[in-house]
């Protein structure tokens, strides 16, 4: 345990609030006590490049933070942190890399997620152009998932507005051979055998801007969020949707019930209640702000029956912000820490589930992902 | 045959601080030189080339003054002497 609890000494003591925030121009940390009232920044980490997907691993006794880093010239790799940022490995190979036999070439990484507690070296990566890569080394080392790389569909999955990339995934807390991705755009898939083969499992989730409003795969799936307390139970923000499954996505219903617009990017479920989700509404896919330029967070404590805009302490005048598919988070203290990131630099934070928010951090580049932890919280 | 590559300063950290990288090996082409480069230093090519060993879309090479993309790509031929520099695109973030 350090006696000292300092960001800019790489070292952060137990109970405090981790806040990492990927932007277009680097990545920044935010750290701050169990309290919560009060944050460090650092960075910008890599600045110039773009960081779209960010973790914090705290299996196997690390303190490890990850960063998926796009230059515009170099490429895309992942660097890992094993002091808060202080000090990067700026790794000497890229290290997440198709196959020359594929025919692909990596764009950028998506989503970076550590696996279960008792695999502490199992990491996985959503990459675009879309695939899962899976890491046996904590991140050292990637290898794509051959099941996807090779799937049958891959030469219909369009690029949506983002690019074609993987950018969910949801692991079965229970069931090692059980997962379920979401890409954009191709939907949602599922595998039953440990990534050997994935089915398309969007049934009931409609396809907007395609002739057949309801086609086996060729969805726009913005984001799936599920909790373990019920992890056969699902959600699904689309472009122009709110879903929820309750069979582990054989079947999806809509819950757009009382929200101003059910198109968006982000969800988050609640640490502790299995009931509760965020969102950020979105005005519509030709206009990505948020509805009436008022930026309201929508909760529902109820597993979408019904939602409820937060607006204390968010503005509610020429709000003309968005916020993307991975910047919307929470942390796991008792009392729920809820955070979000915009395109205008803007960082806000809840430290009590969503009642109550405050501007957290300002004038940063535009925010394309946030995460949060909390130190010796194995999460 | 000596060919000379010269490396932008964000790559010397991938060529053992070198700015510079000679080969005294045959390289008829640009893809020849930047094989042997990457034999030798592959974390450079690494970001140089996609993994189809194409150039990445805002990376440079110019033998001479010449960018690669208005000859013959990394299919330009190489004379013995020649100098290939590597610059990074305008393109920024």
């Amino acid at each position: 345990m350090p006696s000292t609890s300092s960001i800019n000494d790489g070292k952060l003591a137990p109970g405090s609030t981790l806040i990492l925030v990927g932007t277009t121009k680097g990545a920044f940390v935010l750290a701050s006590d169990a309290s919560r009232k009060a944050w460090t920044l650092t960075g910008p980490h890599f600045p110039g490049e773009s960081v779209y997907a960010l973790a914090y691993d705290e299996r196997n006794g690390r303190q490890r933070t990850l960063a998926a880093t796009r230059s515009f010239h170099w490429g895309s790799t992942v660097r890992l942190s094993d002091d808060f940022g202080k000090s990067w490995t700026g790794p000497e190979r890229q290290t997440v890399r198709f196959p020359e036999a594929s025919g692909l070439s990596l764009v950028q990484i998506w989503q970076i997620l550590p696996g279960p507690a008792d695999d502490p070296d199992l990491m996985w990566a959503g990459v675009e152009p879309a695939c899962l890569f899976e890491s046996r080394d904590a991140g050292e080392s990637w290898t794509p998932v051959d099941g996807l790389l090779n799937h049958e569909h891959r030469q219909k999955w369009q690029p949506g507005g983002g690019g074609l990339c993987l950018h969910t995934i949801v692991p079965h807390p229970h069931d090692k051979q059980r997962m379920l991705i979401a890409m954009s755009t191709g939907g949602v898939y599922r595998t039953e055998d440990g990534g050997k083969s994935w089915r398309p499992r969007n049934h009931g989730v409609r396809a907007e801007f395609l002739p057949d409003k309801y086609p086996e795969f060729g969805q726009c799936v913005h984001k799936v969020a599920s909790h373990p307390a019920k992890p056969e139970r699902l959600f699904l923000q689309n472009h122009w949707g709110l879903y929820r499954s309750d069979d582990w996505g054989d079947t999806w219903h809509d819950v757009a019930n009382g929200v101003p617009s059910d198109f968006g990017f982000c969800m988050q479920m609640h640490p502790h209640d299995p009931d509760t989700v965020y969102i950020v509404p979105m005005q519509s896919d030709q206009f990505r702000c948020a509805p009436d330029a008022k930026l309201r967070v929508y909760r529902t404590r109820d597993a979408g029956a019904s939602w409820e805009p937060l607006t204390n302490g968010l503005p509610q005048e020429r709000a003309y912000e968005t916020v993307v598919r991975d910047a919307l988070t929470a942390d796991s203290h008792e009392s729920a820490g809820v955070y979000f990131g915009t395109r205008n630099g803007k960082i806000f934070g809840s430290r009590d589930g969503g009642d109550n928010w405050t501007e957290i951090a300002d004038s940063l580049p535009p925010v394309c992902c946030v995460k949060a932890a909390v130190v010796g919280g194995n999460h | 045959m000596a060919i000379s590559i010269v490396l932008p300063r964000a790559l010397h950290q991938y060529a053992r601080g070198s700015n510079v990288v000679s080969l005294d090996e045959p390289c008829p082409t640009v893809a020849d030189a930047l094989a042997s480069l990457g034999a030798r230093l592959p974390a450079v090519t690494d970001r140089l080339l996609t993994e189809q060993g194409e150039l990445r879309p805002h990376v440079n090479v110019f033998v001479g003054t010449e960018s690669v993309r208005f000859l013959d790509g990394l299919e330009t031929e190489l004379a013995d002497g020649s100098t290939l520099t590597i610059v990074p695109a305008v393109s920024g973030g």
